[in-house]
């Protein structure tokens, strides 16, 4: 009965409708000065306008209206030398005002695209996916429902609202309709996600949590029979808070379509949820009857009428695209993909490069960052991020080590009391008493007392048994407690038993 | 010492001749002598004005520089906020409500040392034009108690022709300012949109809504217009430019060389004889001041009305949904298991008057997908045609002119069944709101057959507000010269009236 992925594929195309929001990270609201600071005591963070008391009145937020802009000309769009915000009236509890203030027939950002590429069975394929608008809006403040089972308005025995998210600034980024995606629809929508994110974040305009929900996915799909030109009927899924959970519902929702059209059911438009612990979506409103929201330009803000030349400048100082500076590093490190992917997974591509920036050789940084640190960051179970230690650190820790100052060994102690917060490098060698023994006559003395305690190793070697050496190594490097350097240290040892080093 | 101007007034408090506390003393005792009758206030701050008014005293001892018009009472219209007193909106659903902020407006009157008295009656939402549509009950019209003041703002005009304030604020939207003046015989003043902050005026029609001074003199209410106007950035549409230097106007009133434009749509079929012959004369004696009178047309102010009672109402859908008993103000149908929306429902169905639930179901209609270009998306082209021929007109006319309102004052419950007949009141007020331009209202004389008050009205382009006090002020001396007194002081005493 239940259909795979493959049989749904083999018969219908999916269509793709991406909306994401995302929650700018500005200091106040959208139309007010209050604070933006997440998980406040409820209804601390608001003030008459964010409450809608009768009288008061929104004014923009400039910073808001300049990420906006920024977030457009990095998304490719054409920004608009005349756009006004609307009403979009409906009745909510969490909404003071009982209508939304956001954007209608006259979006700020407009027909922009953004290309991902993704592994396909015929290798990195690129998909460009168009950007229909990217407008400004306020969020709703947050109901809680108490009582009941499920945790929704129907059913509960009262609700509670804190308005401290109301009026927080919303940017919502929709692409026109995305065919042509076939099999590879869920991750295309997942790599189009991930790289708006980064895109975000190289902004510097979101926090783009998806886990805090300041940056959240609305995925519409529908399908229709390979060939078909008729778009089917859409569901669109809310409630997706990771990037695995774009794939999976997508693909959840495409074998459901796909399963209904097969029996010769129809496919209800609605909302659905996504839920997180099945992977499955359940229906949520119906939008059959499509809902009037009874839209119209917003009378109390005067229209938003960018200046070119401020726009321009804006445009100047976009920062490289995140994808595109990573094949740079790619390049100019000479590192194989998998080493990359390696460095993108564990969030550190940012930290090694300000570690390369400062210096050190990027393999080193690389070995160090994705190594010994993020060894210590799993061990304590923390991000690599929160650890105490920076780019700095690890910088001055690879230039000891170029300089013979420090071992291989050594450093990695230096590594650990950093991040123990004993200090910077230097403090952490001084108060630990770290240091290398490159004193030859030191190093003579320990490898004599070596060839005396295990004369018949020292005989192999003598007779050209070079292997063996390893042992008499060990000995040596046990006596100056670590502080050799073992190079040095066989180097010597091979001399003083006849042998070449070379 | 009610009798006077605000301006005499201040000159006696600049003087020393009587205190701020015993003006608003004097103001309190005519409240409580007439307003039993006249019902123009909706809440009267007793404790707050003496305190204000013994505050502004000490630091008139102090001699500190003062502004003009300190020490000077006030009445406000109740849809202002003033932080701590009652707010009402002349409606069910705001009863009891205590803003915690003060609007912009009440900030600079408080700024400019104006003692605030009370919050005066008006219509529901200001949706009106008699006050019948308070829910708190009508306010008479001092001339006849058994007449309408006008409205919305009847309360804060009737205040001042009962001499129960000698200055008011009022807010305008289709002429809730001048309509209200022209049957009281006071004079009343809308300023050029986005003049005065909007922020903290409870908004009926965003786009039209405009606070302006109302007075029983030019003068004053140039004064008072200079007070409360000017730049505020807590309102997007307020206009960042010097305010028009009307105080200066109103006292020079010089008319000679300007050129002012008779609107021929404004008169004739649909106005009261008494009222036609009233702006003949006003006219006569412009000329005879120096002006030159010029006839202009405006040939789509016709479609006027019918464009503003679907912008109005379609905005005042919006704005009137946040009273929705979840925050403030009336609550109804809260028991044991009744949802939100039940309450919603309820809440509104109790809260709001008749002829504010009329204008969110047109507003809501208006709006809906499949009408809004028919009816919102028309009525503002009409809106853009309406401004296109004052621009036309005020490139042959410095201002513009025509009476008020077709008639004098009706009686109350004249028209209160006939929706229609209420609104055409507003016909000649409506299209300075649509262009958001300026426009004041001032006495002529009262009409022949009913002897009642009869306005003029002055019309000038965006913010060049002192050209109407130019002309309202010429005319005003020319008038008093004639009269021999303020038209005011021929209105009958009120029983217990000082």
């Amino acid at each position: 009965m239940s259909l795979t992925y493959d049989d749904v594929i083999a018969k219908y195309e999916p269509v793709l409708g991406l909306e994401v929001h995302v929650e700018l990270n500005t200091q106040s609201k959208m139309f007010c000065g209050c604070s933006t600071i997440f998980g406040a005591e409820p209804n601390t963070q608001t003030c008459p306008v964010c409450l809608a008391l009768p009288g008061a009145l929104p004014t923009v937020n400039e910073k808001a209206i300049e990420s906006t802009i920024k977030i457009g000309l990095a998304l490719n769009c054409s920004i608009a030398p005349f756009s006004r915000f609307a009403r979009k009236n409906y009745f909510y509890p969490d909404m003071p005002k009982n209508f939304q203030i956001s954007q209608y027939d006259e979006p700020i950002c407009v027909n922009g695209y953004v290309d991902v590429e993704i592994e396909t069975d015929e290798g990195p394929k690129t998909f460009r996916i168009e950007v229909e608008r990217v407008h400004m809006e306020e969020d709703t403040g947050k109901s809680l429902h108490v009582g009941g089972a499920t945790g929704r308005i129907h059913g509960a025995e009262y609700s509670l609202l804190d308005y401290n998210r109301a009026g927080i600034p919303l940017v919502e980024i929709v692409t026109k309709i995305v065919p042509g995606t076939g099999k590879y629809a869920p991750e295309v929508a997942r790599a189009y996600v991930a790289e708006l994110r980064d895109i975000l974040r190289s902004l510097g305009v979101s926090d783009v949590k998806m886990e805090q929900g300041s940056l959240r996915c609305d995925a519409n799909v529908s399908l229709r029979l390979i060939g078909a030109e008729t778009l089917g009927t859409r569901s669109e899924t809310k409630n997706v808070n990771s990037l695995r959970s774009v794939e999976r519902a997508i693909r959840g929702e495409m074998i459901r379509h796909a399963e209904l059209l097969n029996n010769g059911e129809r496919v209800v438009q609605e909302t659905r949820h996504f839920q997180e612990d099945t992977g499955l979506t359940r229906s949520g409103r119906s939008k059959e009857q499509a809902e009037d929201y009874r839209y119209f330009p917003e009378p109390d803000l005067v229209p938003v009428a960018p200046d070119a030349a401020w726009i321009e400048e804006l445009r100047a100082a976009l920062p490289e695209r995140p994808s595109l500076h990573r094949k740079r590093l790619q390049e100019q490190w000479a590192v194989p993909d998998k080493e990359m992917s390696a460095m993108i997974n564990a969030d550190v591509l940012d930290v090694v490069e300000a570690t390369v920036v400062l210096g050190a050789d990027p393999a080193k940084a690389r070995s160090w960052w994705l190594g010994e640190i993020s060894r210590i960051a799993n061990e304590k179970d923390v991000a690599i991020k929160d650890l105490a230690i920076a780019a700095s650190d690890v910088a001055e820790i690879v230039a000891l080590v170029n300089a013979g100052e420090l071992t291989d060994k050594l450093a990695r102690q230096v590594v650990e009391g950093v991040i123990a917060g004993e200090g910077k490098p230097a403090e952490v060698i001084a108060a630990r008493g770290i240091k290398v023994v490159n004193d030859d006559s030191e190093l003579m003395a320990a490898i004599e007392r070596a060839c005396a305690a295990q004369p018949e190793t020292a005989q192999k070697v003598r007779d050209g048994h070079v292997p063996a050496a390893g042992a008499l190594i060990g000995a040596i490097m046990k006596d100056t407690k670590g502080q050799a350097d073992a190079a040095r240290v066989r180097e010597l040892l091979l001399g003083h038993l006849g042998q070449a080093t070379n | 010492m009610i009798r006077n101007s605000a301006s005499e007034m201040a000159a006696k408090l600049e003087r020393g001749e009587i205190t701020s506390v015993q003006l608003t003393q004097a103001h309190l005792d005519q409240i409580s002598a007439v307003d039993t009758d006249v019902h123009a206030f909706l809440h009267v701050d007793t404790e707050g004005a003496l305190a204000q008014a013994a505050n502004v005293d000490a630091k008139r001892k102090n001699g500190e520089k003062l502004s003009p018009l300190a020490g000077v009472p006030l009445a406000l219209k109740d849809v202002m906020t003033q932080k701590g007193i009652p707010t009402t909106c002349g409606s069910k659903i705001l009863e009891g409500w205590r803003p915690p902020y003060d609007s912009t407006v009440v900030v600079n009157l408080r700024k400019n040392d104006i003692v605030i008295l009370g919050k005066t009656n008006m219509d529901e939402f200001a949706m009106g034009s008699s006050t019948e549509n308070s829910a708190y009950g009508p306010t008479h019209n001092p001339w006849d108690l058994t007449r309408i003041p006008g409205g919305s703002g009847g309360g804060s005009a009737a205040s001042l022709a009962a001499f129960e304030a000698p200055l008011a604020i009022g807010t305008d939207t289709g002429g809730s300012i001048r309509q209200p003046a022209a049957v009281t015989g006071t004079v009343g003043v809308k300023p050029t949109y986005g003049g005065v902050s909007r922020y903290g005026l409870v908004a009926f029609s965003s786009s039209l809504d405009q606070a302006g001074p109302c007075a029983r003199t030019v003068l004053d209410a140039a004064l008072l217009h200079e007070a409360i106007a000017g730049h505020d950035p807590k309102d997007s549409t307020s206009i960042n430019a010097p305010v028009p230097a009307v105080v200066a106007a109103a006292k020079a009133g010089n008319v000679k060389g300007m050129k002012i434009g008779v609107v021929k749509e404004l008169n004739g079929d649909g106005y009261q004889k008494g009222v036609r012959n009233r702006f003949e004369e006003s006219l006569e004696l412009l000329a005879a001041a120096g002006a030159e009178i010029v006839e202009v047309s405006a040939p789509n102010f016709e479609y006027a009305l019918a464009a503003y009672y679907l912008i109005a109402p379609s905005e005042c859908s919006s704005n009137l949904a946040r009273f929705d008993a979840m925050r403030y103000g009336l609550r109804v149908g809260d028991v044991d298991g009744a949802s939100a929306e039940s309450v919603m429902n309820l809440t509104r169905e109790v809260g709001f008057g008749r002829e504010v639930k009329r204008r969110i179901i047109l507003g809501t209609y208006a709006l809906s997908s499949g009408y809004y270009d028919a009816y919102y998306g028309s009525a503002q082209k009409v809106r853009t045609l309406i401004t296109q021929d004052f621009n036309k007109a005020f490139e042959l006319a410095d201002v513009l002119v025509s009476p008020t309102c077709p008639t004098t004052a009706f009686k109350i419950g004249e028209k209160a069944d006939d929706p229609l007949a209420m609104y055409l009141n507003d016909i000649a007020t409506i299209p300075v709101n649509m262009a958001g331009i300026g426009g004041m209202s001032l006495p002529s004389g009262v009409a022949d057959e009913d002897g009642l008050p009869v306005g003029f009205q002055i019309m000038s382009p965006v913010m060049k507000d002192d050209r109407m006090y130019s002309v309202g002020s010429a005319l005003e001396s020319a008038l008093l010269s004639k009269w021999g007194a303020p038209l005011l002081s021929t209105i009958p005493a009120l029983a217990g009236s000082k």
